[in-house]
Protein backbone atom coordinates (compact mmCIF):
# COMPACT_ATOMS: atom_id res chain seq x y z
CA UNK A 1 0.00 0.00 0.00
CA UNK A 2 2.90 1.99 0.80
CA UNK A 3 5.67 0.85 -1.16
CA UNK A 4 8.05 3.47 -2.19
CA UNK A 5 7.84 5.60 1.25
CA UNK A 6 7.47 2.95 4.12
CA UNK A 7 9.32 -0.28 4.55
CA UNK A 8 7.33 -3.51 4.35
CA UNK A 9 9.21 -4.91 7.02
CA UNK A 10 10.41 -2.45 10.05
CA UNK A 11 12.65 -3.54 12.99
CA UNK A 12 13.56 -0.98 15.47
CA UNK A 13 15.55 -0.86 18.67
CA UNK A 14 14.86 -4.93 19.34
CA UNK A 15 15.78 -6.53 22.83
CA UNK A 16 15.36 -10.01 23.37
CA UNK A 17 17.06 -11.40 26.50
CA UNK A 18 17.04 -14.83 27.80
CA UNK A 19 17.89 -15.01 31.23
CA UNK A 20 20.76 -13.14 31.21
CA UNK A 21 22.15 -13.38 28.06
CA UNK A 22 21.36 -10.64 25.75
CA UNK A 23 20.34 -12.64 22.20
CA UNK A 24 19.35 -9.80 20.50
CA UNK A 25 20.42 -5.75 21.19
CA UNK A 26 18.94 -2.98 19.32
CA UNK A 27 18.34 -4.40 16.67
CA UNK A 28 17.11 -2.05 13.51
CA UNK A 29 16.14 -3.36 9.80
CA UNK A 30 14.51 -2.86 7.64
CA UNK A 31 12.97 -4.57 4.56
CA UNK A 32 11.39 -2.92 1.36
CA UNK A 33 9.53 -5.05 -1.28
CA UNK A 34 11.26 -6.82 -4.12
CA UNK A 35 14.34 -6.47 -1.85
CA UNK A 36 16.53 -9.74 -1.18
CA UNK A 37 18.62 -9.40 2.25
CA UNK A 38 20.95 -11.98 3.09
CA UNK A 39 21.17 -12.35 7.02
CA UNK A 40 24.29 -13.92 8.07
CA UNK A 41 25.99 -14.59 10.86
CA UNK A 42 27.91 -17.36 12.97
CA UNK A 43 25.71 -20.22 15.13
CA UNK A 44 24.62 -18.12 17.97
CA UNK A 45 24.80 -15.04 16.72
CA UNK A 46 21.16 -14.10 16.76
CA UNK A 47 19.49 -14.93 13.41
CA UNK A 48 17.49 -17.41 14.51
CA UNK A 49 16.64 -15.37 17.37
CA UNK A 50 15.66 -12.40 15.16
CA UNK A 51 13.59 -14.85 12.65
CA UNK A 52 11.32 -15.85 15.50
CA UNK A 53 10.45 -12.83 17.12
CA UNK A 54 9.90 -11.27 13.31
CA UNK A 55 7.63 -14.79 12.97
CA UNK A 56 5.97 -13.86 16.10
CA UNK A 57 7.12 -17.23 17.83
CA UNK A 58 9.26 -14.90 20.40
CA UNK A 59 8.17 -11.61 22.37
CA UNK A 60 10.82 -9.30 22.39
CA UNK A 61 11.55 -7.53 25.43
CA UNK A 62 11.72 -4.30 24.02
CA UNK A 63 11.57 -2.28 20.51
CA UNK A 64 8.64 -2.72 17.61
CA UNK A 65 8.09 -4.62 14.66
CA UNK A 66 5.77 -2.93 12.28
CA UNK A 67 4.68 -4.62 8.50
CA UNK A 68 3.62 -1.75 6.17
CA UNK A 69 3.69 0.36 9.03
CA UNK A 70 1.43 -2.27 11.00
CA UNK A 71 2.41 -3.28 14.32
CA UNK A 72 3.15 -7.17 15.08
CA UNK A 73 3.07 -6.39 19.02
CA UNK A 74 2.45 -9.72 20.65
CA UNK A 75 -0.21 -11.18 18.74
CA UNK A 76 2.32 -14.33 17.86
CA UNK A 77 2.73 -16.52 14.86
CA UNK A 78 -0.89 -15.92 13.93
CA UNK A 79 -0.90 -12.25 13.44
CA UNK A 80 2.76 -12.55 12.25
CA UNK A 81 0.69 -14.50 9.59
CA UNK A 82 -1.70 -12.32 8.91
CA UNK A 83 0.72 -9.76 8.17
CA UNK A 84 2.10 -11.88 5.54
CA UNK A 85 5.05 -12.83 6.76
CA UNK A 86 6.44 -16.42 6.25
CA UNK A 87 8.82 -18.31 7.30
CA UNK A 88 10.19 -21.48 5.03
CA UNK A 89 12.13 -23.37 7.76
CA UNK A 90 15.37 -25.54 6.89
CA UNK A 91 13.10 -29.09 7.74
CA UNK A 92 9.87 -27.82 9.30
CA UNK A 93 8.09 -26.73 5.92
CA UNK A 94 7.04 -30.01 4.23
CA UNK A 95 5.00 -33.09 5.08
CA UNK A 96 6.57 -35.92 3.22
CA UNK A 97 4.00 -38.30 3.14
CA UNK A 98 1.55 -35.78 1.85
CA UNK A 99 0.76 -34.80 -1.91
CA UNK A 100 1.79 -31.15 -3.32
CA UNK A 101 -1.43 -29.90 -2.88
CA UNK A 102 -1.93 -31.11 0.79
CA UNK A 103 1.56 -29.53 1.23
CA UNK A 104 0.41 -26.22 -0.19
CA UNK A 105 -2.56 -25.86 1.49
CA UNK A 106 -2.40 -28.11 4.54
CA UNK A 107 -3.83 -25.60 7.38
CA UNK A 108 -5.67 -23.54 4.92
CA UNK A 109 -7.40 -25.81 3.27
CA UNK A 110 -10.02 -24.21 0.47
CA UNK A 111 -13.43 -25.09 1.69
CA UNK A 112 -16.66 -26.12 -0.03
CA UNK A 113 -18.39 -22.84 -0.61
CA UNK A 114 -21.44 -24.31 0.76
CA UNK A 115 -21.77 -22.88 4.50
CA UNK A 116 -23.03 -26.64 6.47
CA UNK A 117 -20.08 -28.51 4.65
CA UNK A 118 -17.72 -25.30 5.13
CA UNK A 119 -18.18 -25.74 9.10
CA UNK A 120 -17.55 -29.37 8.89
CA UNK A 121 -14.51 -28.53 6.89
CA UNK A 122 -15.40 -29.87 3.39
CA UNK A 123 -12.88 -29.66 1.07
CA UNK A 124 -12.91 -28.07 -2.56
CA UNK A 125 -10.22 -30.48 -3.78
CA UNK A 126 -10.53 -29.43 -7.04
CA UNK A 127 -10.23 -25.52 -6.26
CA UNK A 128 -6.96 -26.66 -4.34
CA UNK A 129 -5.42 -28.65 -7.05
CA UNK A 130 -6.10 -25.42 -9.69
CA UNK A 131 -4.73 -23.30 -7.17
CA UNK A 132 -2.02 -25.58 -6.40
CA UNK A 133 -0.89 -26.04 -10.61
CA UNK A 134 -0.99 -21.80 -10.43
CA UNK A 135 1.44 -21.71 -7.39
CA UNK A 136 3.99 -24.57 -9.18
CA UNK A 137 3.94 -22.18 -11.88
CA UNK A 138 4.57 -19.33 -10.08
CA UNK A 139 8.04 -21.14 -8.51
CA UNK A 140 9.26 -22.47 -12.42
CA UNK A 141 8.11 -26.32 -12.34
CA UNK A 142 4.68 -26.07 -13.22
CA UNK A 143 4.30 -28.93 -15.66
CA UNK A 144 6.90 -31.01 -14.61
CA UNK A 145 5.43 -32.33 -11.76
CA UNK A 146 1.78 -33.44 -10.96
CA UNK A 147 0.22 -31.69 -7.93
CA UNK A 148 -0.81 -35.27 -6.80
CA UNK A 149 2.34 -36.82 -6.40
CA UNK A 150 3.63 -37.24 -3.53
CA UNK A 151 6.64 -34.74 -1.85
CA UNK A 152 9.12 -37.55 -0.46
CA UNK A 153 8.95 -38.73 -4.21
CA UNK A 154 10.29 -34.72 -5.76
CA UNK A 155 13.68 -34.00 -5.39
CA UNK A 156 15.12 -32.03 -2.93
CA UNK A 157 14.95 -29.26 -5.05
CA UNK A 158 11.60 -29.52 -6.20
CA UNK A 159 10.47 -30.06 -2.44
CA UNK A 160 12.47 -26.61 -1.65
CA UNK A 161 10.13 -25.28 -4.49
CA UNK A 162 7.27 -26.45 -2.65
CA UNK A 163 8.38 -25.20 0.59
CA UNK A 164 8.75 -21.84 -1.00
CA UNK A 165 5.69 -22.02 -3.42
CA UNK A 166 3.98 -22.94 -0.46
CA UNK A 167 5.31 -19.20 1.30
CA UNK A 168 4.61 -17.07 -1.72
CA UNK A 169 1.63 -18.36 -2.96
CA UNK A 170 0.09 -17.05 0.32
CA UNK A 171 1.76 -13.97 1.36
CA UNK A 172 2.63 -13.04 -1.63
CA UNK A 173 5.06 -10.21 0.20
CA UNK A 174 7.55 -11.06 2.46
CA UNK A 175 9.35 -14.77 3.05
CA UNK A 176 12.14 -15.41 5.07
CA UNK A 177 14.21 -18.95 3.61
CA UNK A 178 16.56 -20.04 6.68
CA UNK A 179 18.98 -22.33 4.38
CA UNK A 180 17.01 -22.80 1.73
CA UNK A 181 20.37 -25.18 -0.18
CA UNK A 182 21.77 -26.65 2.74
CA UNK A 183 20.29 -29.50 1.80
CA UNK A 184 20.96 -29.49 -2.22
CA UNK A 185 23.00 -30.55 -5.47
CA UNK A 186 24.23 -27.93 -7.44
CA UNK A 187 21.67 -27.58 -9.71
CA UNK A 188 18.84 -27.94 -7.57
CA UNK A 189 20.59 -25.24 -5.58
CA UNK A 190 20.91 -23.17 -9.23
CA UNK A 191 16.78 -23.40 -9.48
CA UNK A 192 16.67 -22.26 -5.77
CA UNK A 193 18.42 -19.23 -6.56
CA UNK A 194 16.54 -18.76 -9.97
CA UNK A 195 13.07 -18.98 -8.31
CA UNK A 196 14.78 -16.35 -5.49
CA UNK A 197 15.44 -13.64 -8.71
CA UNK A 198 12.00 -14.74 -10.28
CA UNK A 199 10.05 -13.75 -6.96
CA UNK A 200 12.13 -10.73 -6.35
CA UNK A 201 10.82 -9.70 -10.12
CA UNK A 202 7.13 -10.42 -8.63
CA UNK A 203 8.02 -7.75 -5.76
CA UNK A 204 8.05 -10.12 -3.26
CA UNK A 205 11.21 -8.99 0.16
CA UNK A 206 12.91 -11.77 0.45
CA UNK A 207 15.49 -12.45 3.58
CA UNK A 208 17.58 -15.34 3.14
CA UNK A 209 19.47 -16.62 5.52
CA UNK A 210 22.35 -18.78 4.78
CA UNK A 211 26.07 -19.57 5.23
CA UNK A 212 26.95 -19.62 1.93
CA UNK A 213 29.25 -16.54 1.13
CA UNK A 214 29.13 -16.95 -2.72
CA UNK A 215 26.00 -17.56 -2.66
CA UNK A 216 24.88 -14.59 -0.37
CA UNK A 217 27.06 -12.56 -2.52
CA UNK A 218 25.61 -13.93 -5.66
CA UNK A 219 21.59 -13.28 -4.94
CA UNK A 220 21.48 -10.76 -2.70
CA UNK A 221 20.87 -6.74 -3.00
CA UNK A 222 22.29 -6.56 0.98
CA UNK A 223 23.54 -7.80 3.21
CA UNK A 224 22.41 -7.64 7.43
CA UNK A 225 25.46 -9.14 9.72
CA UNK A 226 24.73 -10.27 13.09
CA UNK A 227 27.43 -10.95 15.74
CA UNK A 228 26.75 -12.20 19.60
CA UNK A 229 23.36 -10.66 19.37
CA UNK A 230 24.06 -6.96 17.31
CA UNK A 231 23.94 -5.58 13.89
CA UNK A 232 27.61 -5.56 13.01
CA UNK A 233 27.24 -4.46 9.21
CA UNK A 234 24.04 -3.73 6.57
CA UNK A 235 25.05 -2.09 3.38
CA UNK A 236 24.52 -3.45 -0.58
CA UNK A 237 26.55 -5.62 -1.56
CA UNK A 238 28.54 -3.68 -4.01
CA UNK A 239 32.16 -3.99 -2.84
CA UNK A 240 31.88 -6.62 -0.89
CA UNK A 241 33.81 -9.96 -0.79
CA UNK A 242 33.45 -13.05 0.68
CA UNK A 243 36.27 -12.03 3.06
CA UNK A 244 34.70 -8.61 4.30
CA UNK A 245 31.35 -10.59 4.85
CA UNK A 246 33.56 -13.04 6.95
CA UNK A 247 35.64 -10.59 8.62
CA UNK A 248 32.11 -8.94 9.55
CA UNK A 249 31.27 -12.50 10.96
CA UNK A 250 33.88 -12.68 13.07
CA UNK A 251 34.60 -9.53 14.67
CA UNK A 252 37.87 -9.43 12.61
CA UNK A 253 36.21 -6.67 10.24
CA UNK A 254 34.26 -3.47 11.78
CA UNK A 255 30.85 -2.47 9.61
CA UNK A 256 29.12 1.13 9.84
CA UNK A 257 26.19 -0.64 11.25
CA UNK B 1 21.50 -13.53 -11.04
CA UNK B 2 19.01 -11.78 -12.96
CA UNK B 3 15.47 -11.69 -13.60
CA UNK B 4 16.02 -12.60 -17.13
CA UNK B 5 15.36 -16.39 -15.89
CA UNK B 6 11.99 -16.08 -15.58
CA UNK B 7 10.60 -18.61 -18.17
CA UNK B 8 14.42 -20.25 -18.84
CA UNK B 9 13.22 -24.13 -16.79
CA UNK B 10 16.40 -25.25 -15.27
CA UNK B 11 17.65 -29.00 -16.89
CA UNK B 12 16.65 -30.66 -13.89
CA UNK B 13 13.57 -29.91 -13.01
CA UNK B 14 11.90 -28.90 -16.10
CA UNK B 15 14.02 -30.18 -19.58
CA UNK B 16 12.45 -33.45 -19.10
CA UNK B 17 10.30 -33.13 -22.53
CA UNK B 18 6.99 -33.16 -21.19
CA UNK B 19 4.75 -35.61 -23.01
CA UNK B 20 2.11 -35.03 -20.11
CA UNK B 21 0.00 -32.02 -20.18
CA UNK B 22 0.30 -29.90 -17.25
CA UNK B 23 -1.32 -30.93 -14.12
CA UNK B 24 -1.98 -34.11 -15.49
CA UNK B 25 -3.59 -36.89 -13.21
CA UNK B 26 -0.46 -38.77 -12.75
CA UNK B 27 -1.22 -39.76 -8.85
CA UNK B 28 1.02 -40.79 -6.13
CA UNK B 29 3.69 -43.38 -7.67
CA UNK B 30 2.48 -47.16 -7.94
CA UNK B 31 4.15 -49.74 -5.39
CA UNK B 32 3.39 -53.51 -5.39
CA UNK B 33 2.91 -53.48 -1.88
CA UNK B 34 0.25 -51.44 -1.92
CA UNK B 35 -1.87 -54.20 -3.65
CA UNK B 36 -0.43 -57.44 -0.59
CA UNK B 37 -4.22 -57.10 0.63
CA UNK B 38 -5.79 -57.74 -2.81
CA UNK B 39 -3.47 -60.18 -3.87
CA UNK B 40 -3.76 -62.09 -0.19
CA UNK B 41 -6.94 -61.88 -0.36
CA UNK B 42 -7.13 -63.17 -3.57
CA UNK B 43 -4.73 -66.05 -2.69
CA UNK B 44 -6.79 -66.96 0.42
CA UNK B 45 -10.10 -67.01 -1.32
CA UNK B 46 -9.04 -69.20 -4.34
CA UNK B 47 -7.14 -71.26 -1.41
CA UNK B 48 -10.30 -72.03 0.60
CA UNK B 49 -12.52 -72.02 -2.91
CA UNK B 50 -10.66 -74.94 -3.93
CA UNK B 51 -10.33 -76.66 -0.70
CA UNK B 52 -13.30 -76.58 1.16
CA UNK B 53 -15.60 -75.25 -1.79
CA UNK B 54 -17.80 -78.32 -1.51
CA UNK B 55 -18.42 -77.88 2.41
CA UNK B 56 -20.58 -74.53 2.75
CA UNK B 57 -17.11 -71.87 1.98
CA UNK B 58 -18.87 -70.88 -1.39
CA UNK B 59 -22.75 -70.12 -0.14
CA UNK B 60 -24.44 -67.00 0.51
CA UNK B 61 -24.88 -68.05 3.81
CA UNK B 62 -21.28 -68.04 4.25
CA UNK B 63 -20.70 -65.05 2.51
CA UNK B 64 -23.13 -63.34 4.87
CA UNK B 65 -21.84 -65.09 7.76
CA UNK B 66 -18.30 -63.42 7.37
CA UNK B 67 -20.04 -60.24 6.50
CA UNK B 68 -21.90 -59.92 9.76
CA UNK B 69 -18.53 -61.37 11.85
CA UNK B 70 -16.34 -58.82 10.14
CA UNK B 71 -18.42 -55.57 11.07
CA UNK B 72 -17.60 -54.91 14.44
CA UNK B 73 -13.45 -55.92 13.36
CA UNK B 74 -13.56 -53.65 10.39
CA UNK B 75 -15.26 -50.86 12.35
CA UNK B 76 -11.95 -50.61 14.54
CA UNK B 77 -9.91 -51.03 11.77
CA UNK B 78 -11.33 -47.73 10.56
CA UNK B 79 -10.57 -46.05 13.95
CA UNK B 80 -7.30 -47.97 14.30
CA UNK B 81 -6.47 -46.39 10.58
CA UNK B 82 -6.67 -42.74 11.97
CA UNK B 83 -4.67 -43.48 14.93
CA UNK B 84 -1.99 -45.18 13.02
CA UNK B 85 -1.80 -42.66 10.51
CA UNK B 86 -1.92 -39.96 13.10
CA UNK B 87 1.15 -41.25 14.56
CA UNK B 88 -0.28 -43.36 17.44
CA UNK B 89 -1.47 -46.64 18.69
CA UNK B 90 -4.59 -47.87 20.76
CA UNK B 91 -4.09 -50.95 22.55
CA UNK B 92 -7.25 -50.44 25.11
CA UNK B 93 -9.71 -51.13 22.03
CA UNK B 94 -10.15 -54.86 23.01
CA UNK B 95 -11.11 -53.72 26.53
CA UNK B 96 -13.76 -50.40 25.74
CA UNK B 97 -15.47 -53.16 23.54
CA UNK B 98 -16.54 -55.09 27.08
CA UNK B 99 -17.05 -51.90 28.81
CA UNK B 100 -19.12 -50.65 26.16
CA UNK B 101 -21.29 -53.37 25.81
CA UNK B 102 -21.71 -54.14 29.66
CA UNK B 103 -22.75 -50.53 30.25
CA UNK B 104 -25.19 -50.60 27.06
CA UNK B 105 -26.79 -53.61 28.83
CA UNK B 106 -26.82 -51.92 32.07
CA UNK B 107 -28.36 -49.26 30.62
CA UNK B 108 -30.97 -51.23 28.96
CA UNK B 109 -31.65 -53.27 31.37
CA UNK B 110 -32.52 -50.35 34.02
CA UNK B 111 -33.45 -46.77 31.90
CA UNK B 112 -34.42 -48.34 28.68
CA UNK B 113 -33.39 -48.33 25.32
CA UNK B 114 -32.57 -44.87 24.54
CA UNK B 115 -30.18 -44.12 27.72
CA UNK B 116 -28.69 -47.45 26.61
CA UNK B 117 -27.21 -46.87 23.52
CA UNK B 118 -26.24 -43.14 24.94
CA UNK B 119 -24.43 -44.94 27.46
CA UNK B 120 -22.46 -47.00 25.20
CA UNK B 121 -21.45 -44.24 23.03
CA UNK B 122 -20.96 -42.17 25.94
CA UNK B 123 -18.83 -44.57 27.27
CA UNK B 124 -16.64 -44.55 24.00
CA UNK B 125 -16.49 -40.79 23.84
CA UNK B 126 -15.11 -40.62 27.34
CA UNK B 127 -12.33 -43.48 27.24
CA UNK B 128 -11.06 -42.00 24.04
CA UNK B 129 -11.06 -38.17 25.69
CA UNK B 130 -9.43 -40.15 29.01
CA UNK B 131 -6.59 -41.91 26.45
CA UNK B 132 -6.44 -38.62 24.74
CA UNK B 133 -6.04 -36.28 27.28
CA UNK B 134 -3.25 -38.53 29.02
CA UNK B 135 -1.19 -38.68 25.77
CA UNK B 136 -1.19 -35.14 25.60
CA UNK B 137 -1.17 -33.97 29.13
CA UNK B 138 1.39 -36.10 30.37
CA UNK B 139 3.23 -36.46 27.51
CA UNK B 140 3.02 -39.98 27.54
CA UNK B 141 3.70 -41.97 24.35
CA UNK B 142 -0.05 -43.53 23.27
CA UNK B 143 1.31 -47.13 23.51
CA UNK B 144 1.97 -46.46 27.11
CA UNK B 145 -0.88 -44.67 27.76
CA UNK B 146 -3.64 -47.38 26.29
CA UNK B 147 -1.29 -49.91 27.63
CA UNK B 148 -2.26 -48.68 31.13
CA UNK B 149 -5.76 -47.63 30.26
CA UNK B 150 -6.15 -51.21 28.41
CA UNK B 151 -6.34 -52.78 31.78
CA UNK B 152 -8.24 -49.83 33.53
CA UNK B 153 -10.66 -50.57 31.18
CA UNK B 154 -10.26 -54.07 31.63
CA UNK B 155 -10.98 -53.96 35.26
CA UNK B 156 -13.66 -51.71 34.96
CA UNK B 157 -15.70 -53.84 33.20
CA UNK B 158 -15.08 -56.72 35.28
CA UNK B 159 -16.23 -54.64 38.60
CA UNK B 160 -19.05 -53.17 36.63
CA UNK B 161 -21.28 -56.53 36.42
CA UNK B 162 -18.87 -58.83 39.16
CA UNK B 163 -17.91 -60.55 36.12
CA UNK B 164 -21.65 -61.34 35.59
CA UNK B 165 -23.07 -61.52 32.02
CA UNK B 166 -26.22 -58.88 31.34
CA UNK B 167 -28.78 -60.45 29.70
CA UNK B 168 -30.63 -57.88 26.95
CA UNK B 169 -34.23 -58.61 26.23
CA UNK B 170 -34.54 -55.06 24.52
CA UNK B 171 -36.10 -56.54 21.15
CA UNK B 172 -35.73 -52.89 19.73
CA UNK B 173 -32.20 -52.84 20.30
CA UNK B 174 -31.03 -56.24 19.43
CA UNK B 175 -32.37 -55.87 15.83
CA UNK B 176 -30.68 -52.43 15.23
CA UNK B 177 -27.58 -53.19 16.43
CA UNK B 178 -27.16 -57.12 15.80
CA UNK B 179 -29.67 -59.73 13.89
CA UNK B 180 -31.86 -57.24 12.10
CA UNK B 181 -32.51 -56.22 8.47
CA UNK B 182 -33.43 -53.54 6.63
CA UNK B 183 -34.55 -54.65 3.59
CA UNK B 184 -32.68 -57.03 1.65
CA UNK B 185 -29.62 -56.28 3.55
CA UNK B 186 -28.88 -57.30 7.17
CA UNK B 187 -27.95 -54.72 9.64
CA UNK B 188 -24.42 -55.61 10.20
CA UNK B 189 -24.05 -54.82 6.57
CA UNK B 190 -25.51 -51.64 6.79
CA UNK B 191 -23.26 -50.42 9.73
CA UNK B 192 -20.44 -51.71 7.88
CA UNK B 193 -21.09 -49.61 4.63
CA UNK B 194 -22.36 -46.80 6.60
CA UNK B 195 -18.91 -47.20 8.60
CA UNK B 196 -16.81 -47.45 5.80
CA UNK B 197 -18.26 -44.33 4.41
CA UNK B 198 -17.94 -42.28 6.87
CA UNK B 199 -14.58 -43.23 7.71
CA UNK B 200 -13.33 -42.36 4.22
CA UNK B 201 -14.65 -39.42 3.85
CA UNK B 202 -13.34 -38.13 6.91
CA UNK B 203 -10.21 -39.62 6.49
CA UNK B 204 -9.96 -38.31 2.59
CA UNK B 205 -12.30 -35.35 2.13
CA UNK B 206 -12.34 -32.95 5.48
CA UNK B 207 -9.68 -31.08 6.49
CA UNK B 208 -9.41 -33.29 9.75
CA UNK B 209 -7.98 -35.83 7.68
CA UNK B 210 -5.26 -33.83 6.02
CA UNK B 211 -4.21 -33.26 9.85
CA UNK B 212 -4.37 -36.54 10.83
CA UNK B 213 -1.94 -37.21 7.58
CA UNK B 214 0.30 -34.45 8.33
CA UNK B 215 0.22 -35.32 12.65
CA UNK B 216 1.67 -38.34 11.78
CA UNK B 217 3.97 -37.95 8.99
CA UNK B 218 5.76 -35.42 11.21
CA UNK B 219 4.66 -33.44 14.08
CA UNK B 220 6.70 -31.06 14.31
CA UNK B 221 6.17 -29.94 10.51
CA UNK B 222 2.63 -29.98 11.35
CA UNK B 223 2.89 -28.09 14.08
CA UNK B 224 5.01 -25.56 12.04
CA UNK B 225 2.34 -25.47 9.78
CA UNK B 226 0.16 -23.88 12.49
CA UNK B 227 -1.62 -27.17 12.99
CA UNK B 228 -3.04 -27.70 16.38
CA UNK B 229 -1.53 -31.52 16.62
CA UNK B 230 -2.74 -32.07 19.87
CA UNK B 231 -6.02 -31.62 19.16
CA UNK B 232 -5.84 -33.95 16.54
CA UNK B 233 -4.46 -36.48 18.83
CA UNK B 234 -7.12 -36.27 21.13
CA UNK B 235 -9.58 -36.70 18.35
CA UNK B 236 -8.20 -39.80 16.89
CA UNK B 237 -8.30 -41.38 20.16
CA UNK B 238 -11.87 -40.73 20.21
CA UNK B 239 -12.42 -41.89 17.08
CA UNK B 240 -10.70 -44.77 17.60
CA UNK B 241 -12.71 -45.29 20.90
CA UNK B 242 -15.93 -44.72 19.26
CA UNK B 243 -15.70 -47.33 17.03
CA UNK B 244 -14.53 -49.89 19.47
CA UNK B 245 -17.31 -48.77 22.32
CA UNK B 246 -20.01 -49.37 18.20
CA UNK B 247 -18.49 -52.41 17.95
CA UNK B 248 -19.22 -53.17 21.44
CA UNK B 249 -22.51 -52.35 21.08
CA UNK B 250 -23.04 -54.62 17.86
CA UNK B 251 -21.74 -57.77 19.95
CA UNK B 252 -24.12 -57.40 22.37
CA UNK B 253 -27.15 -56.77 20.17
CA UNK B 254 -25.46 -60.47 18.11
CA UNK B 255 -25.46 -62.38 21.45
CA UNK B 256 -28.73 -60.70 23.26
CA UNK B 257 -26.53 -59.59 25.97
CA UNK B 258 -22.63 -58.48 26.92
CA UNK B 259 -20.17 -60.35 28.98
CA UNK B 260 -16.34 -58.71 30.46
CA UNK B 261 -14.73 -61.25 27.60
CA UNK B 262 -16.17 -59.33 24.87
CA UNK B 263 -13.43 -58.32 22.17
CA UNK B 264 -10.50 -59.49 24.60
CA UNK B 265 -8.92 -61.34 20.83
CA UNK B 266 -10.18 -58.57 18.56
CA UNK B 267 -6.85 -56.10 19.55
CA UNK B 268 -4.44 -57.82 17.25
CA UNK B 269 -6.89 -59.07 14.69
CA UNK B 270 -7.92 -55.17 13.97
CA UNK B 271 -4.35 -54.16 13.84
CA UNK B 272 -3.10 -57.22 11.60
CA UNK B 273 -6.05 -56.54 8.89
CA UNK B 274 -5.12 -52.58 9.27
CA UNK B 275 -1.36 -53.15 9.37
CA UNK B 276 -1.86 -55.48 6.05
CA UNK B 277 -4.17 -53.58 4.26
CA UNK B 278 -1.11 -50.68 4.45
CA UNK B 279 -1.67 -48.30 6.86
CA UNK B 280 1.74 -47.36 8.13
CA UNK B 281 2.35 -48.11 11.87
CA UNK B 282 4.99 -45.00 11.70
CA UNK B 283 2.06 -42.51 10.94
CA UNK B 284 1.43 -40.41 7.80
CA UNK B 285 0.21 -42.85 5.28
CA UNK B 286 -3.22 -44.85 5.75
CA UNK B 287 -6.00 -46.97 3.52
CA UNK B 288 -9.92 -47.09 4.59
CA UNK B 289 -10.15 -49.57 1.89
CA UNK B 290 -7.11 -51.58 2.74
CA UNK B 291 -8.54 -51.75 6.51
CA UNK B 292 -11.91 -53.02 5.40
CA UNK B 293 -10.03 -55.80 2.71
CA UNK B 294 -7.87 -56.36 5.49
CA UNK B 295 -10.39 -57.16 7.89
CA UNK B 296 -12.12 -59.02 5.73
CA UNK B 297 -9.07 -61.18 4.99
CA UNK B 298 -8.79 -61.82 8.52
CA UNK B 299 -12.08 -63.04 9.25
CA UNK B 300 -12.34 -65.08 6.00
CA UNK B 301 -9.31 -67.02 7.44
CA UNK B 302 -10.69 -67.99 11.00
CA UNK B 303 -14.36 -68.70 8.89
CA UNK B 304 -12.29 -70.97 6.56
CA UNK B 305 -10.16 -72.84 9.16
CA UNK B 306 -13.62 -73.47 11.08
CA UNK B 307 -15.27 -75.09 7.85
CA UNK B 308 -12.11 -77.47 7.68
CA UNK B 309 -11.89 -78.20 11.32
CA UNK B 310 -8.75 -77.04 12.46
CA UNK B 311 -8.87 -76.39 16.19
CA UNK B 312 -9.09 -72.75 18.07
CA UNK B 313 -5.08 -73.63 18.22
CA UNK B 314 -4.31 -74.52 14.88
CA UNK B 315 -6.43 -71.92 14.01
CA UNK B 316 -4.04 -68.86 16.17
CA UNK B 317 -0.60 -70.64 14.44
CA UNK B 318 -2.47 -70.23 11.11
CA UNK B 319 -2.81 -66.78 11.85
CA UNK B 320 0.11 -65.84 13.34
CA UNK B 321 1.95 -67.20 9.68
CA UNK B 322 -0.10 -65.07 7.82
CA UNK B 323 0.05 -61.46 9.84
CA UNK B 324 3.73 -62.04 9.79
CA UNK B 325 3.97 -63.10 5.93
CA UNK B 326 1.61 -60.31 5.20
CA UNK B 327 3.05 -57.80 7.69
CA UNK B 328 6.46 -58.62 5.76
CA UNK B 329 5.38 -57.98 2.47
CA UNK B 330 3.29 -55.10 3.22
CA UNK B 331 5.10 -52.93 5.59
CA UNK B 332 9.15 -53.54 4.73
CA UNK B 333 10.79 -50.74 5.64
CA UNK B 334 13.68 -49.67 2.63
CA UNK B 335 17.02 -50.71 3.21
CA UNK B 336 19.07 -48.89 5.32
Amino acid sequence: MSRGTEPLLRVAALRKTFGGLHALEDINLEVWPGEVVGLVGDNGAGKSTLVRCISGYYTPDAGEITVDGQPLGSGGPKRAAELGIEIVHQDLSLVMHGDVVQNLYLNREIRSSWAPLERLGWLDKKAMRAGARAILDQVGIGGTISVRQRVQDLSGGQRQCIAIGRAVGWSRRMVFLDEPTAALGVRQTRHVLDLIGRLRAQGIAIVLISHNMEQVLEVCDRIVVLRLGRKVADRPIAGLTGPMVVGYITGAERGEA
Amino acid sequence: MTTDSEAVPTETLAARPSTRKEGVSDGPRFRWKDLTVYLGFALVFAFFAVTIGDKGFLTAQNATSIVSQVTPIALMAFGAVFVLTAGEIDLSIGSIVAMAALFTALGLRHYGLVPGVALGILTGIGAGLLNGLLIVGLRVPSFLVTLGTMQLFAGIAQISTQLQDVPIVNDTYSNLFGSGTIGPLSNAVVWLVLGFLVAQLVFKNLAFGWRVMATGSNRASARALGINTNRVRVGVMVISSCTAALAGMIYAGEIHGAVYTLGSSDLLTVLAGVVIGGTSLFGGSGSMLGALMGSLLMTMIVNGLVLMGATVQQQIVVQGIIIVVAVAVSQRQPAE
